[in-house]
């Protein structure tokens, strides 16, 4: 049921991190375990919230529906559940589905006998989810910091805070999280297309080789970083986007309270300048 | 544990230079001796070069030299050919193409865009040239032609940017400045003039892109690291040939979120995602103020967008002012 066909073999017991053997089996495709199932407590709490937070709101317009922090008056205080109090129970759920899918994930990993790279990379994105929606609203002393959730609600939020500094463009962090997102776009090209390009030669030719490969890189660019180097470069630069976009909105408000463009100017007053 | 997670490449073994693959013509273009970087080996490969020469390449150089050549010369005549000033207002200097009012004009005065042209012809050729130089190395060895197309995407965006757009609005006025800075400025006030554009559906359509290529590099590249005890990444033996590391792979991911791709298929997905970007992209910019005049009234009358009160009284366009002059 639902099993490929080399599948059986590794369906062994062992490997959780909770809970011993009590949790250790299989839905279908899926692993359970401990954290599988405070993962759908989690996720099924926090979903059906946000139905009912929607059915209490003004629409059931998928691109408007949206679930509003608390107003700034309530600082970092619990808020009303129809003026933010909601928000606040499905930012709880919301964290507490993402580090259990990321613990279960630890899990798996354990039963397969491999290593912890993909819970390890979700860690980041964790990270940067809290960042935005605690840490930041923390630092500045409301939960009213947070952003909405919602389809076109969130992209209003991310244009007026990216207004209030005037030009986000000019904050350094957010110029090296744009830059690892573009660098991490083109690896992602180039590697997906050498490995196509291999295995898919002309006609009547047969499949290609790595050194055919680390050729075509070293013909056009002069390196090639080989097949091992690829994954943790395009490791590193996706996991960089993501710790550089974290970091580049929390100095925006706590530790910078200008417009961005005008934080270059210690560049322009360095003392080699002047003589 | 650590040392089981395969970060780094802890014992280099050192030997002579791989020798690249024989092709059609021999060796006769490839150049350079290989040499070998031990912190590059740290992270992959610690050989470098030797490189294939080539006319395309040696072209797409030139031609590469020229722009920034032009750019560079003009930067450092604004600030007075002083060098200590060009390094210093360095992020905020520009080389702007022509104004509105030259329209399509092929040949402005070289201070009113005839510079910004000419950087562009060589910029545009250069990358022309070295699309012709990644096609032709890959046909050479044999291999499919999936890297020029999907850089044929990313020329895409950019001729869209700087040629077909300009070209539609009747203006060379309308492309992108030459500048680190000035280039940021003129990405802000487009999505401004044309009513933010983050109401423009292939705007939103390439940030999902943009992030969903960087989430499965990450998933990807996390994934083959984790299996490399495994042999994991040596793809193409494990597309042809499946083993145990593709087989931990495609579970780890059945099991987590009920799905997964196969070592083939997670490089399509990876390869359109990466195309799709810039390809969507390009349409979005496209559309913007030749199609579409204001995103947000776009989707207003879409029903995707709520109507926001009005905060602020009508404002006039400073463009329609008297003595503004294009």
């Amino acid at each position: 049921m639902a099993m490929l066909s080399f599948e059986r073999k590794y369906r062994v017991r062992g490997g959780t991190l909770v809970g011993g053997d009590l949790f250790d089996f299989w839905v279908g495709p899926f692993f359970v375990g401990f954290f599988g199932v405070t993962t759908a407590f989690f996720s099924v709490l926090g979903t059906l919230l946000i139905v009912w937070g929607a059915s209490q709101g003004p629409t059931w317009n998928l691109w408007q529906i949206s679930i509003a922090p608390p107003g700034l008056k309530y600082g970092l205080g619990m808020a009303p559940l129809m003026d933010g109090g909601l928000w606040q129970l499905i930012t709880i759920c919301a964290i507490g589905s993402f580090v259990s899918w990321a613990l279960r994930e630890v899990e798996i990993c354990r039963k397969l006998g491999i290593g912890y790279h993909v819970p390890f990379a979700f860690a980041v994105a964790i990270l940067a989810y809290v960042t935005l929606t605690v840490v930041r609203p923390m630092l500045l002393g409301a939960w009213g910091h947070g952003f909405p959730y919602g389809v076109m609600s969130h992209l209003d939020w991310v244009s007026n805070t990216g207004y209030q500094y005037l030009h986000f463009h000019y904050n350094p962090a957010h110029m090296l999280a744009v830059s690892f997102f573009f660098a991490t776009t083109f690896a992602l090209s180039l590697h997906g297309g050498l490995i196509l390009s291999a295995t898919s030669p002309p006609k009547g030719e047969t499949v290609k080789t790595a050194e055919h490969e680390n050729t075509f890189f070293r013909d056009t660019i002069g390196y090639s970083i080989g097949t091992l180097g690829i994954h943790r470069l395009g490791l590193f630069l996706a996991l960089s986007a993501g710790f550089w976009s974290a970091v580049c909105i929390v100095i925006s408000g706590p530790f910078w309270t200008r417009g961005w463009p005008e934080w270059w100017s210690w560049w322009l007053s360095l003392p080699i300048w002047s003589n | 544990m650590a040392e089981y997670q395969n970060i780094f490449t802890r014992v280099q073994a050192y030997g002579p230079a791989e020798n690249n693959i024989a092709v059609p013509g021999g060796q006769r273009e490839r150049t350079g001796q290989a040499w070998h970087v031990h912190l590059l080996g740290k992270l992959g490969d610690a050989q470098v070069g030797p490189i294939y020469l080539g006319w395309f390449g040696l072209a797409s150089a030139f031609c590469m030299f020229f722009c920034i050549e032009i750019i560079g010369l003009n930067m450092l005549a604004s600030v007075n050919w002083s060098p200590i000033q060009f390094v210093r207002q360095l992020p905020w200097l520009a080389l702007e193409p022509p104004p509105p009012s030259m329209g399509l004009k092929l040949f402005p005065p070289l201070n009113q865009g005839g510079w910004w042209l000419m950087a562009g012809f060589f910029m545009t050729s250069s990358v022309l040239l070295w699309w012709v130089r990644m096609y032709r190395r890959a046909r050479a060895l044999g291999m499919g032609t999936h890297i020029p197309w999907a850089f044929a995407a990313a020329i895409w965006l950019m001729l869209v940017l700087g040629f077909i757009r300009p070209l539609l609005m009747g203006s060379c006025g309308e492309a992108v400045p030459f500048g680190i800075f000035p280039h940021l400025d003129w990405t802000a006030a487009f999505s401004i003039r044309y009513g933010n554009l983050f109401y423009n559906p292939f705007h939103m359509l390439s940030i999902v892109f943009l992030y969903g290529a960087t989430l499965l590099f990450a998933m990807h590249g996390a994934t083959i690291l984790a299996v490399s005890r495994f042999g994991g990444e040596r793809e193409i033996e494990q597309i042809v040939d499946r083993g145990t590391a593709s087989e931990r792979a495609a579970l780890f991911w059945r099991w987590t979120m009920g799905f997964n791709a196969t070592m083939e298929s997670i490089h399509r997905w990876g390869w359109w995602f990466a195309v799709l970007c810039p390809l969507v992209g390009g349409i979005g910019i496209l559309l913007t103020g030749t199609v579409v005049d204001n995103w947000y009234l776009w989707a207003v009358k879409h029903h995707m967008a709520p109507v926001y009160p009005a905060v602020f009284g009508p404002m006039t366009d400073p463009a329609t002012l008297q003595g503004v002059k294009p």
